[in-house]
């Protein structure tokens, strides 16, 4: 797990050494252990290293035999050993153990295809000197990010927009599409980033720069044509059972120990047992804890942890932790964010390391592969009931999915239905599962600028999802439809993400997900829906799956979303609530009206009705910290100047 | 009484679900929830807000959009629930007519 980083001069002049390292120093916390280049004319990488494999040889960026490729690469690619002896049989000469040099050797056979034999998480670039091309890549499902930006006669990329930014000169402006996207999908969607002219990799995409030419093609699809029907339970839940062990077995190869976050859920817990069953060393594992019961799942962790008898750790974090830490966290995410819980996971990351761990697995990608989440329960029940809108009781269910939600326990049918969008045309959209979600964070738009408002007119972001469907997604079932939005959109471009990566690397410390093996994850659409999500019970197929590996109590138990405080993180009618003055400061009418994205007045009415306390919905909340998050982003990456945030081109 | 109703209504709407925000084009015909004004939580900032300004109890049945779903629908909620307690007579909102 690294840092990379790589310029490309295509007027042919030489990348200069000193701008690489200035760029590469950006992404220290994504590895401190060692940095490296790699100049050849008008191409250089750089690499900020943390070792995890082969630590004394794994050195980058790194060459093969005659020096004619070279890659820096970021990741892990799990199945090295096996893709290895592969190799080593083929007439390949290894010089380390490393699995970048697996990668290198699997390029020199296979060309770009290589990418097709790994399993792992990745993002590298290669430099092959004989062909003249540059190949970059990004693993399947996106759990490693890399940012690329092509501006006039130069191709740069990395795996944080900052130290793209730290090019000197290049634009720092924000995408005022992206951030209609952002403020509806909670993402902006790739290539689109919310800084005009850098662009993401989409996950499963490659990119290849020859002879002038930049080409981007997509390498790998999640498709659910090919669910069967016929598979039975049994079947279905041995497969899984028998795949994520595997999957599991694989992501604990490393030099350096492996912990597990350990969150009180099923997916983690489930992940920790797959841990146990088969490895026989003393496992520690990490969770968050809140001062706010509301939040907090302590009491399932304990009983998780002492089911699987682990060395448990755990971080307490308060309101005033989160709002503390908020500026750090979006220096991190590099994008706006509507709720703040990513910043818990930046507390957990630190604690990971302070305990000398630098690798944890979790249990991530499971409610998007498998159907877990409520928005996939909530579309089953609004088409039960859209099937017969008259219905009293069917409305009711709603009421049974959000047991922890004081405002849908109160509303009447009429009003369920007006905000859950069952009406026929609601019915054919296909976002059908997504509309409330969507159309809720939508509102927030009211809070831009007259400026951005009449700047968007007439953009259309669900066309520019529409735009990105493949052919195939009207014939899928509402399930599977639901399952690819959140897989392809919300999961790389804010769970791992936001919440994942940049959070994890912001302290060195690298997640492994077994749910998101690819070869899961390709199971796992073939599952049948009505096997992921039995009646109203999600997941069912995993709780087959895992028999007596977990506790029936976790499995049992309510699903709670992992949420943490919102605007009480930063103000509101605690008086315990520490004042922070970065919020004062970027919210006030006078910042907002220069930094020109929001209305100052819409801006003081809000955090008016915050400092009264009377922010409690869902929409207020977002609207506050999606605010905040924003000017976070203009302060710290265009206008530079919150103190001790300087990337050595601040102004 | 009815007019002075209609601004506090038509003020707390604008300040507290638009933030300021598009108050001329507020008509009083208009859908709270079409228009996305209100949402779940919104409902029940509206209910505390009628409980503490016009001092009635809104009943959860009364929790409808034929009650609370407009300006003008509020207006009418609010005349039959002052003029309801005058009278101290037990009528339960159901049974109104749907124009109510």
């Amino acid at each position: 797990m690294c840092g990379i980083l790589g310029v490309q001069l295509l007027n042919g002049e030489r990348v200069d050494r000193t701008l690489l390292n200035t760029m590469i120093g950006q992404l220290h916390h994504r590895g401190p252990d060692a940095t490296g280049f790699y100049i050849d004319g008008p191409v250089g990488f750089a690499h900020a290293r943390l070792s995890i494999i082969d630590l004394s040889g794994g050195h980058q960026p790194m060459h093969n035999e005659d020096q004619t490729v070279w890659i820096t690469f970021n990741g892990e690619i799990f199945n090295y050993i096996e893709l290895r002896n592969d190799l080593i049989q083929k007439g390949h000469r290894f010089r380390t153990q490393s699995d970048t040099e697996v990668i290198i050797h699997l390029y020199e056979e296979k060309g770009e295809d290589c990418v097709q034999y790994l399993n792992g998480q990745w993002a590298f670039a290669i430099w092959d000197k004989k062909r003249d091309k540059l190949f970059m890549s990004r693993d399947r499902l996106g759990v490693r990010p890399l940012f690329y930006s092509l501006t006039a006669g130069m191709l740069l990329f990395g795996s944080e927009i900052k130290a793209l930014l730290a090019y000197p000169g290049l634009t720092r402006e924000i995408d005022l599409q992206a951030l209609d996207q952002l403020f509806t999908f909670w993402v902006t969607l790739p290539p689109r980033t919310i800084f005009k002219g850098i662009s993401e990799l989409p996950p499963g995409h490659s990119l290849v720069s020859e002879r002038g030419q930049v080409t981007i093609r997509s390498y790998w699809n999640i498709d659910y044509n090919s669910s069967n029907d016929s598979m039975s339970e049994q079947e279905a839940a041995a497969t899984l059972l028998e795949l994520l062990t595997d999957a599991t077995k694989i992501r604990l190869r490393s030099d350096v120990p492996v912990g597990a976050y350990l969150s009180g859920g099923l997916d983690s817990t489930v992940i920790t047992a797959l841990i146990k069953k088969v490895s026989v060393s003393r496992l520690k594992t990490f969770s968050i804890s809140f001062e706010d019961k509301e939040f907090d799942e302590s009491g399932f962790q304990q009983e998780a942890s002492s089911f699987l008898q682990t060395d448990h750790h755990a971080v307490r974090c308060s309101t005033q932790d989160i709002g503390r830490v908020f500026p750090d966290v979006i220096w991190h995410t590099e994008k706006p964010i509507l709720r703040t819980a990513p910043a818990p996971l930046f507390l957990l990351s630190k604690l990971v390391r302070e305990q000398g761990y630098k690798v944890v697995l979790t249990g991530e990608g499971s409610d998007e592969m498998l159907g877990g989440y409520d928005i996939f329960k909530e579309a089953k029940i609004r088409k039960f009931w859209g099937a017969f809108p008259e219905s009293k009781i069917r409305p009711l269910l709603l009421k049974r999915l959000y047991p922890y939600l004081e405002n849908i326990q109160a509303q009447s049918p009429a009003y369920l239905k007006a905000f859950f969008h069952v009406r026929r045309e609601d019915q054919l959209s296909p976002f059908f599962s997504h509309l409330p979600r969507w159309e809720l964070t939508s509102k927030l738009k009211m809070f831009f600028s007259e400026d951005v408002k009449s700047e968007l007119k007439g953009s259309d972001v669900y066309n520019d999802l529409r735009e990105r469907l493949p052919s195939n997604y009207s014939k899928w079932d509402g399930f599977s439809q639901a399952q690819f939005l959140e897989t392809m959109y919300l999961l790389p471009g804010y769970i791992l993400s936001s919440q994942g990566d940049r959070m994890a690397m912001a302290h060195s410390v690298e997640g492994r997900f077994p749910f998101l093996d690819h070869r899961v994850v390709e199971f796992a659409a073939r599952i049948p829906p009505a096997l992921k999500m039995k009646v109203l019970n999600e997941k069912y197929i995993l709780k087959q799956a895992v028999g007596n590996l977990v506790p029936e109590s976790i499995k049992k138990r309510p699903k709670q979303p992992y949420r943490a405080p919102d605007v009480k993180s930063f103000i509101g009618g605690d008086p315990n609530v520490v004042r922070h003055e970065y919020v004062e400061e970027l919210l006030s009418a006078n910042r907002i009206q220069k930094d020109g994205i929001f209305n100052p007045g819409a801006v003081q009415n809000l955090l008016e009705k915050a400092r009264k306390g009377r922010t409690i919905g869902i929409k207020d909340n977002m609207a506050f910290v999606g605010t905040l998050s924003t000017q976070l982003v203009v302060d710290q990456f265009i206008n530079r100047t919150i103190k001790g945030r300087h990337d050595g081109t601040a102004t | 009484m009815e007019q002075q109703h209609e601004r506090q209504l038509r003020q707390y709407v604008i300040d507290n679900f638009l933030f300021g925000q598009g108050g001329s084009d507020l008509k009083n015909e208009d859908s709270f929830t079409e228009r996305g004004i209100v949402d779940s939580t919104g409902v029940l900032e509206l209910v505390a807000f009628l409980e503490e300004t016009f001092q009635v109890k809104v009943e959860d049945e009364d929790l409808i959009p034929a009650n609370l779903d407009s300006i003008n629908n509020l207006l009418l909620y609010l005349k039959k629930k002052q003029s309801l307690k005058k009278s101290n007579e037990f009528i339960r909102f159901e049974e109104l007519p749907e124009s109510a």
